[in-house]
């Protein structure tokens, strides 16, 4: 009994030492309280498989009382919302593969007549199917809310026509990714996952390691300014990125057949600035982490959010509003449209521009704040 | 300021939040002498050596060291002084020999290769270049670390508690070292807790609660602590110790081998405690103080009056 009491009592020591250390360590213990929320708030609110609202064009070339009960019947469907009406086919084709409407719904001229002739006319719906999961929802209904709409319309002489077959026939042009592949989506996006879980959490423990060490001291002591000491940190893992984005490249193509449509020096500029916001991330996490422990755990607090409203687990646009705004905050979610385009879309640098300085401007910001601490640090 | 002085610094101040490490440091210090930076735990002696080469900015005060600003200069102040830090703080996880060609590197020193290897030469280490820094002994990783921040030859070398740790043996090497490298005309600035390094120094500078409490060569500082010390010796030594501790005119009462030092400000006070406390086979002599008895006596008084001059 006595052998008992006596462990119960030193367990009971360790315990509350683990107590007290749990405490004096605010960033880890402020972790466990903040992980646990992020996530319950991004699952819970964030995320939606079955993405509604989402932009479209719509191309039309003729005006008539039945194409606006259609495309009335799409918007309030829920599931599209229309931020440009045109009848320049270029311009709606432009919009798609910038990746700002994820369809284009095209009624062609003449489409009334024939339909009131009975000669079937098509509708054609073109679907960014870069990301397949986020369009798939809104493709599937659009045959029933067409038809259930026309319903409406089709009275008197020309009500034979509610009869099946349908009175048009939807075509359904899957852009980008044809045959939907799940893959062509997720490997290219891989590729900014696993650059931003390496190169933040490498640097921001390259850095705290010197810190950590004592070994900081030492290197400050000797005549090197700090802007030197940062870049010679970083460089070696800008080779890291480098080596990391070839890898995932020639897996790409041998291993899972993605596409590489676009320019190759379009993708090495963006992935270029892309792993300069992720080492400049990196190196004001340890600018701020004391140990590298605390290194981990903001990369993980910088990742996990990334991961999730960037667009990579879940369609972007299926979002609430305001953790779209989040999401809009990650360079994460700039790179996926980025390597999106360019590998499926084969978007030009024009249209690729807004992912670009969308980075520039997070690296310059993260940079600013890394020199401001960098240099209070030390003193 | 003056051509001759190596390190030449006032008033020199340094807060961190609201604590102040450094409270108001003078130091003026002449080229090509060696000077020992005393002082308890925590009484700014690493933060001092850190302002005067460049490493911390202060937060008052002003100075030159080689004649370069402590504060615009820098780069200029690092270029040409070797700083050895109180925590072995080379890369373990590199070679000893990585170790001293990256810091050759640092320096852009010309003809790296020969420095490097006169260098392992001189230290004894050519044969142990290619182990890891990290599996040096104490002693060999202050031998390491001296020759690393004295290859590019500084003019001034700070010290910062170089021999804490280390053995004896290693501790004289390392001292005969330094006086070698003073030859040279290297101005070095150590601190240490041990008086017999104390000792070795041309002058020595003692800081308490971040202010310099005294300055001078050894016998000076003894001289101007004003302390009285009388040795004890014999059989009953022990007992009487208990009996003196706490009475009037006696600031401390200490073991040294087996006799017993008894220290105070005024001899007859100390003599007349002595006769109440009796101890029959005790044989009593008044003695010139040690340099431990005039610090303890002095980290009494900084306590209580912290702005003594010397």
């Amino acid at each position: 009994m006595t052998g008992l009491s006596a462990t119960l009592s030193r367990i009971l020591a360790v315990f509350m030492k683990e107590l007290v250390q749990m405490r004096r360590d605010r960033l880890t213990f402020a972790m466990m309280f903040v992980i646990p929320i992020v996530q319950l708030i991004l699952f819970g609110y964030a995320i939606n498989t079955d993405p509604r609202h989402l932009p479209a064009a719509l191309l039309v070339e003729e005006q008539t009382p039945i194409v606006r009960t259609l495309t009335t019947a799409l918007e309030t469907s829920g599931y599209y919302d229309f931020i440009l009406q045109t009848d320049d086919p270029r311009e709606s084709a432009d919009l798609l593969a910038r990746g700002d409407v994820a369809f284009v719904v095209t009624i062609p001229a003449g489409f009334t007549r024939e339909l009131l002739r009975g000669e079937r006319p098509q509708i054609l719906i073109e679907a960014d199917a870069s990301d397949p999961a986020a369009a798939s929802g809104a493709i599937g209904r659009a045959e029933a809310i067409l038809s259930r709409a026309l319903r409406h319309d089709l009275k008197g002489p020309v009500a034979g026509l509610r009869a099946s077959p349908l009175p048009f026939e939807l075509i359904v042009h899957a852009r980008y990714n044809p045959e939907g592949k799940t893959a062509y989506n997720i490997v290219p996006g891989l590729l900014g996952v696993i650059l931003t879980m390496t190169l933040v959490m490498i640097t921001g423990m390259a850095m705290t390691r010197e810190v950590e060490r004592g070994t900081m001291e030492n290197l400050l002591a000797m005549p090197a300014r700090p802007s030197e000491v940062m870049l010679g940190k970083i460089l070696p893992y800008v080779a890291v990125g480098a080596t990391q984005t070839a890898v995932i490249l020639i897996a790409a193509d041998l291993l899972f057949g993605v596409p590489f449509a676009g320019a190759l020096w379009l993708l090495v500029l963006g992935v270029t600035v892309f792993v300069i916001a992720n080492l400049a991330v990196g190196f004001t996490f340890s600018t701020i982490a004391q140990s590298q422990m605390q290194a981990m755990q903001l990369t993980f607090f910088f990742f996990l959010p990334s991961l999730l409203l960037s667009g990579f687990m879940f369609p972007f646009r299926g979002m609430p509003d305001w953790a779209q705004l989040i999401g809009e905050g990650f360079p994460l979610t700039h790179f996926l449209r980025l390597v999106r385009g360019v590998m499926l879309k084969d978007a030009s640098f024009a249209q690729l521009q807004a992912p670009l300085l969308a980075m520039g401007l997070f690296t310059a910001i993260v940079l600013a704040i890394a020199m401001l601490r960098y240099r209070r640090t030390l003193d | 300021m003056s051509e001759d002085l190596a390190i030449n610094v006032r008033g020199l101040v340094k807060r961190f939040g609201d604590k102040t490490a450094v409270n108001g440091v003078d130091i003026a210090m002449p080229h090509g002498q060696v000077w020992g930076f005393l002082g308890p735990n925590g009484s700014g002696k690493t933060t001092t050596i850190r302002m005067i080469c460049g490493l911390l900015r202060a937060t008052e005060g002003e100075g030159e060291t080689l004649g370069f600003d402590i504060r615009r200069e820098t780069e200029e102040i690092k270029r040409r002084t070797g700083y050895m830090t109180q925590k072995f703080s080379f890369w373990t996880d590199m070679t000893i020999r990585e170790n001293i060609e990256f810091v050759a590197r640092l320096y852009q020193m010309k003809d790296r290769k020969a420095t490097v290897d006169e260098t392992l030469e001189t230290l004894g280490l050519t044969t142990r270049q290619n182990q890891l820094a990290g599996a040096l002994s104490g002693g060999w990783k202050q031998r390491m670390a001296l020759a690393a921040v004295t290859m590019h030859r500084p003019k001034l070398l700070l010290l910062d508690e170089p021999t804490a740790g280390v053995d004896p043996q290693a501790r004289r090497d390392f001292w005969d070292e330094i006086h070698a490298l003073s030859l040279d005309g290297m101005t070095v600035l150590v601190s240490t807790h041990y008086m017999d390094e104390a000792e070795r120094c041309d002058r020595i500078v003692y800081l308490a609660n971040g202010k310099k409490v005294a300055e001078g060569t050894v016998q000076q500082v003894i001289d101007r602590s004003g302390l009285v010390t009388f040795r004890g010796e014999g059989d009953g030594v022990r007992q009487l110790a208990e009996r003196l501790k706490g009475r009037p005119g006696l600031d401390q009462v200490s073991y040294f081998g087996a006799a017993l030092h008894v220290s105070g400000p005024q001899a007859d006070l100390i003599e007349a405690a002595i006769g109440e406390a009796g101890g029959k086979d005790v044989s009593w002599s008044q003695v010139r103080p040690s340099l431990e008895d005039a610090f303890i006596a002095m980290m009494t008084e900084a306590g209580t009056d912290p702005r003594v001059h010397a």
